[in-house]
Formats: C-alpha cells, sequence, structure tokens
C-alpha cells in the first residue's frame, strides 16, 4: 500500500479517526449492516464480525456527559463508566445511537452494575466473564462465547458459520500483527515517534471498520516510520516510560501529554487498547475455534482478573524489552481494582527491576493539569 | 559565580542569592492574586548584572521569562534542605496548597516522592483558615497550644473541620485544646501519607509550618523518626533553586 500523506498528517489523522468515524458507521448502518456496540476488550470481536455486522468501542472518555450520568449514578464511581453511561443516556455517541445491539461483560462491579441500568435505554446484552484464568474458567468462558453467538443468530436472524469466523478471526489476527509490528518500532532508542502519535494509532485504529484495509494502512505507516528512521528521523534522547493501569485514551491521556511536554516518552503502553489487548493471536490451528477464542480473550491480563498474573508476566516482558526506564502507573478516580493492583505493580517495578514508579490516579478533567505537569516533571528530573 | 532562585509558592514567594555556595541575600514576599507581580518584585530586588543564572521553582516557575531554567519544587526542596542539614533522608514539606514527601538517596537525589495536591486537607491552608476560624494570629501558635490537652478532631476536610471547629466551640472546648487537636490531625495525616515510602533516619521539615516548633514535635511523634528543621527552612526551594543554577 502506497501512503500519500506525511507521517504528521497521518498521526493527525488516526487522532480524528474517530469523529470521522461517525459517517462511516451511518453509512453502514444506512446499508443495512448491523452494528454491534461493545465495551471491553473480553468481548471476541470475531463472533459479530462473522456475521458481517460493524463492531464498535463504547467506552466513552470524555467528561461531557458526567454530570448527566450523576443524575443516576453515584459521583464516587470511574469516570469512563460514568462517561459510557451519560453517552447512552444522551443519545449524544453516534456509536451509541446506531448500535443495534450493545454488548458487556461482567468485568470489574462499576461496569456491571451499571449495564443493568444502561439496558434501561439501549439493547443490552451482557456475557458472563469468569474472574480467573483456571481451566475451569476457559470451558466457561468457551460456553460463553457459543451462547453469544446463538443470541447474534436469533436477534438478527442470521446464522453464523465455523468458517466465517475462522475468516474473521485470520482478519483480526492480520490487524494485531500489524499492530504489534507498529508498536514494536518503539522498541528503538532513540524512540522513533512520541507515544502520544502512537496511542493516537492504536485508538484510532480501532474505529477503522475495514479491517484488512486497516492492517494494511498500519503496515504501510510502520514501514515509512523504519524508513525514516533509518534517515535518523527520529526523537532526541528521552528518558523511556511504560505506561500501564486504566484505559488511558481520550481524557486520560493528559498524562501520556503531561511526561511527554516534560521531557520524556512513553515507548509502550501496556494499557487496554495496548500491548495487553493486542499481543496474544489466536491460535488459527486450534480445531476448536471457540476454545482458541476463550483462551485468547481470557487471557487478556486485566485487574478485574483475581489474581491477575498475566498482566505481571507481560510487565515483566515489556520492561525488559523496551528498555524501560521508569513505569508510570495510572488509575482511573474510584477504578478499585487497577488502584489496589497499583501496590503489586509497584513492588515488581521497584523491587524487581529497581527503576523508579510512579502511581497517579485520573479523571476526566483538566483542573488537575498544572499539579500532572509538576508531577511528570519532578519524576523525570528524577531519571 | 553568583545565582539567583526564585521560589513562587502559593502562598509565599521567596528569593535567594548565592555566591559560590553562599546565601549572600534572601527575600520573602506574601503571594498576591497577580503572583507575577510578587516574583517580580523579588527579582528587582535581587538581581544585579553580576547574576549569571537564574532558576525558578514553585507554582509561578513558568511566570518568569529571565529564567535560564525551570525547575520543579520537588527537586529544589530537596537540594535546598540537603544543603540547609547535609544528613537528611528525606523531606516533608508542608506547603499552602499541597503536601510534599521527598526521599533522597546518599548523594542528595531524589529517589522517590509523593504529593498530595488534590484538596487543602493536610495543607497550610487548613491550618489558616482554622486559626482564622478561633480567631487567633499563627504566629501565637506555639504558645496557644503550649501545655494543652488535644480534642479530637475527625474531619480532615477543610470545608467540614470548620463546622466541627463551630460545634467544639458550642460545646465550649478551650480554643487551644481545639487548635492541638487540630494540629494533631494534620501530622498524623502527613505521618501516614509519608509512610507510604521506605522512610528512615532524618527527616527534614520544611514549608510555612516549620517555623512553628509545635509541628515539628507533633510531627516527630506520628513518624517516630528525628524531624529537624531550619531557621530558613521556607527558603529550602529557593535555596536549592539558586545550587541548581550553579550547574
Amino acid at each position: 500500500m502506497e501512503l500519500i500523506k506525511d507521517l504528521p498528517e497521518i498521526f493527525e489523522e488516526f487522532a480524528e479517526q474517530r469523529k470521522n468515524s461517525f459517517l462511516a458507521i451511518k453509512q453502514l448502518k444506512e446499508n443495512g449492516v448491523p452494528i454491534v456496540g461493545v465495551f471491553c476488550t473480553y468481548l471476541p470481536q470475531e463472533i459479530p464480525a462473522a456475521m458481517g455486522a460493524g463492531v464498535v468501542g463504547l467506552c466513552s472518555t470524555s467528561d461531557e456527559t458526567i454530570p448527566d450520568a450523576e443524575m443516576d449514578l453515584p459521583r464516587n464511581l470511574c469516570p469512563l463508566i460514568k462517561s459510557s453511561y451519560g453517552f447512552a443516556k444522551t443519545d449524544k455517541c453516534p456509536f451509541f445511537y446506531f448500535s443495534d445491539l450493545v454488548v458487556g461483560e461482567t468485568t470489574c462491579d462499576g461496569k456491571k452494575k451499571m449495564y443493568e441500568y444502561l439496558a434501561d435505554f439501549k439493547p443490552v446484552y451482557v456475557m458472563e466473564l469468569p474472574n480467573k484464568q483456571s481451566e475451569d474458567g476457559y470451558e466457561m468462558y468457551r460456553r460463553e462465547i457459543i451462547r453469544f453467538q446463538k443470541v447474534l443468530e436469533e436477534k438478527f436472524g442470521v446464522t453464523i458459520t465455523e468458517e466465517q469466523i475462522r475468516h474473521a478471526t485470520k482478519i483480526r489476527n492480520q490487524e494485531r500483527v500489524a499492530l504489534k509490528n507498529l508498536y514494536g518500532l518503539m522498541k528503538l532508542d532513540p524512540a522513533p515517534m512520541l507515544g502520544m502519535d502512537l496511542l493516537n494509532v492504536l485508538t484510532g485504529a480501532q474505529f477503522k471498520f475495514n479491517k484488512e484495509a486497516s492492517a494494511e494502512e498500519l503496515e504501510a505507516i510502520a514501514e515509512r516510520i523504519q524508513a525514516e528512521y533509518e534517515e535518523g528521523k527520529h526523537l532526541e534522547k528521552r528518558p523511556r516510560i511504560l505506561v500501564t493501569g486504566s484505559p488511558i485514551h481520550g481524557a486520560a491521556s493528559k498524562v501520556v501529554k503531561a511526561i511527554e511536554d516534560n521531557g520524556g516518552v512513553v515507548v509502550v503502553f501496556e494499557n487496554c487498547g495496548g500491548v495487553k489487548s493486542v499481543d496474544e493471536l489466536v491460535d488459527e490451528s486450534n480445531p476448536d475455534i471457540y476454545e482458541a477464542l476463550a483462551k485468547r480473550y481470557l487471557n487478556i491480563g486485566c485487574s478485574c482478573m483475581a489474581p491477575n498474573p498475566h498482566r505481571f508476566t507481560l510487565l515483566r516482558e515489556l520492561i525488559k524489552e523496551y528498555k524501560v526506564d521508569a513505569v508510570v502507573d495510572v488509575a482511573l478516580q474510584a477504578c478499585h481494582t487497577y488502584n489496589v493492583e497499583s501496590i503489586g505493580v509497584k513492588r515488581l517495578v521497584t523491587e524487581e527491576f529497581h527503576l523508579p514508579f510512579m502511581s497517579l490516579e485520573a479523571d476526566y478533567s483538566s483542573s488537575d493539569i498544572g499539579q500532572l505537569n509538576t508531577r511528570m516533571a519532578a519524576f523525570i528530573e528524577m531519571l | 559565580m553568583r545565582t539567583l532562585g526564585i521560589d513562587s509558592g502559593s502562598t509565599t514567594t521567596k528569593g535567594v542569592l548565592m555566591e559560590d555556595g553562599k546565601m549572600i541575600k534572601y527575600m520573602l514576599l506574601p503571594t498576591t492574586a497577580k503572583p507575577a507581580e510578587s516574583i517580580r518584585e523579588i527579582y528587582n530586588a535581587l538581581y544585579s548584572p553580576q547574576v549569571d543564572k537564574i532558576v525558578s521553582t514553585g507554582y509561578g516557575r513558568d511566570l518568569i521569562k529571565e529564567a535560564d531554567r525551570k525547575v520543579t519544587e520537588i527537586t529544589c526542596h530537596a537540594r535546598g534542605a540537603a544543603w540547609l542539614k547535609g544528613h537528611i533522608q528525606a523531606v516533608i514539606d508542608i506547603g499552602g496548597q499541597d503536601c510534599k514527601a521527598i526521599l533522597l538517596d546518599s548523594n542528595h537525589q531524589v529517589m522517590d516522592f509523593l504529593m498530595n495536591d488534590k484538596c487543602a486537607a493536610g495543607t497550610g491552608r487548613f491550618i489558616e483558615m482554622m486559626m482564622r476560624t478561633l480567631e487567633v494570629p499563627l504566629e501565637n501558635i506555639d504558645a496557644f497550644v503550649a501545655d494543652r490537652t488535644p480534642a479530637n478532631i475527625t474531619s480532615m476536610c477543610t470545608v467540614f473541620a470548620e463546622s466541627e471547629i463551630v460545634s467544639l466551640l458550642a460545646e465550649e472546648i478551650e480554643p487551644g485544646d481545639i487548635a492541638l487537636g487540630m494540629i494533631h490531625a494534620i501530622c498524623r495525616r502527613t505521618a501516614y501519607f509519608a509512610r507510604k515510602m521506605k522512610l528512615g533516619g532524618d527527616i527534614f521539615f520544611s514549608g510555612g509550618l516549620a517555623r512553628y516548633e509545635i509541628f515539628r514535635q507533633t510531627l516527630e511523634e506520628y513518624l517516630q523518626l528525628p524531624v529537624h528543621t531550619h531557621e530558613l527552612s521556607q527558603y529550602a526551594g529557593a535555596i536549592g533553586a539558586a545550587l541548581i543554577a550553579m550547574r
């Protein structure tokens, strides 16, 4: 694939991708394509994709609708949950508006309780997610995936074949490989680009509906970055930061901006939307495709798992592979699971790797930008 | 080499002039609603063409264009505190609008730090507000609470503490007991906050409240570690800035 634009323009486009997809989804809808709105990365997107549905992420990341949400939900609740509920309630998000079915999973307490009341405005289906990655857990999730497939078949009057699921799996795996190649470039030292640009690409890619074209584009971008790097176009040497914790795109990306405005570079995002939810491929060679999907998805190391060993295994790998100088753990306000787990991450980073560690609690407001900048500047002065 | 460090804090603005590692001049002004003017006043009083480098720090550090560098108050406080008291291993700073705990390594470099900057509870603002409600000047606090028994204060929210004070006064509790109760509340909170890091050895206590012995003593009680202060501890940030300017 030939890229017509240069990299800064492409990054800018990805940053705007979510908005640009408003029209795309309207188009899909007008062409009679069913739209399935999803929240978590635990949802096997291959199943709705197999029936030709448009799959769109609904996790909302702006404080715009939080006051509306707080009319129903407690104030002391995670901003992502409030924001998502608020967008559904006010119909301000076109992705919610066009979704024929909204699918959640029993992840954190806040989300699963919110889904009960979200059902007042939207057709909601909740998949039951096990609490841990045990043999029983994989088996249960396999059954849940089959159940979810039946729900789709009944709701949309279609039949989803194994062949279709395998085809969708192949395409999603291609996209994963392309994303991995792209973020893997950040292993280069000095880093080829800002973490903010990478984050925009990772987030924007989730809002591209043609996954085959998207994978091709991502490959072309990675090639371009590599080529420019070899010509000497890259960042100056900066302290290399790993960011982990709650989802970091949207309003919470103020943390990434504060790190990079103060002289650091985020070389890897372990968060949802980053390595955590992209890294592992679905085993296409498994004769039981449902088992392959159950394993791949349930393996995601989110703090709603207890215990959550996969997050720590992944962090260990990433700290080494990306030659990380320090780790910043971001928990959204009142995100209990990530907030609690922060002590475990601190121990891993400081005791096993003897690296500087910072934990931050963030909301979606812009009121703490000043303090955030001071903290980040001091943290980077320390490195 | 002559350097100038300016620390623009939320309550006071401090300036320190140094020559070859010696303090030759220093001054402090209240920070007004226009912090840039307080900075300008300090700058005009301390600057001369002999000054080689200027470093600014504190919340208003971006407001002075003459600064050669802007460094955060965390790094500056650590450097300044270690200059005032060489053997310290950590700094606890209770400022006007936040509270910081800084851990130092053997080279006086920042190893780790914590900041409470989300609300006024546990900051100098809390004490200022309390003393205003009790109608006692902050300067008299040591004498005011001498030999008192601390009243039990449950609320640490600056807004709710005020109503708690009002109800304690209505119960005819001695104002000195209430004030001491508040001091215990803030020191206990600060100690719990700082102990999230592995504290050990000697602690340097800075910020406006460090001027009053009762805070040092109570903090020591809750930390169970020796707490030191210095008559110039309020200048720690500006001293650190002037020292960093020398490099």
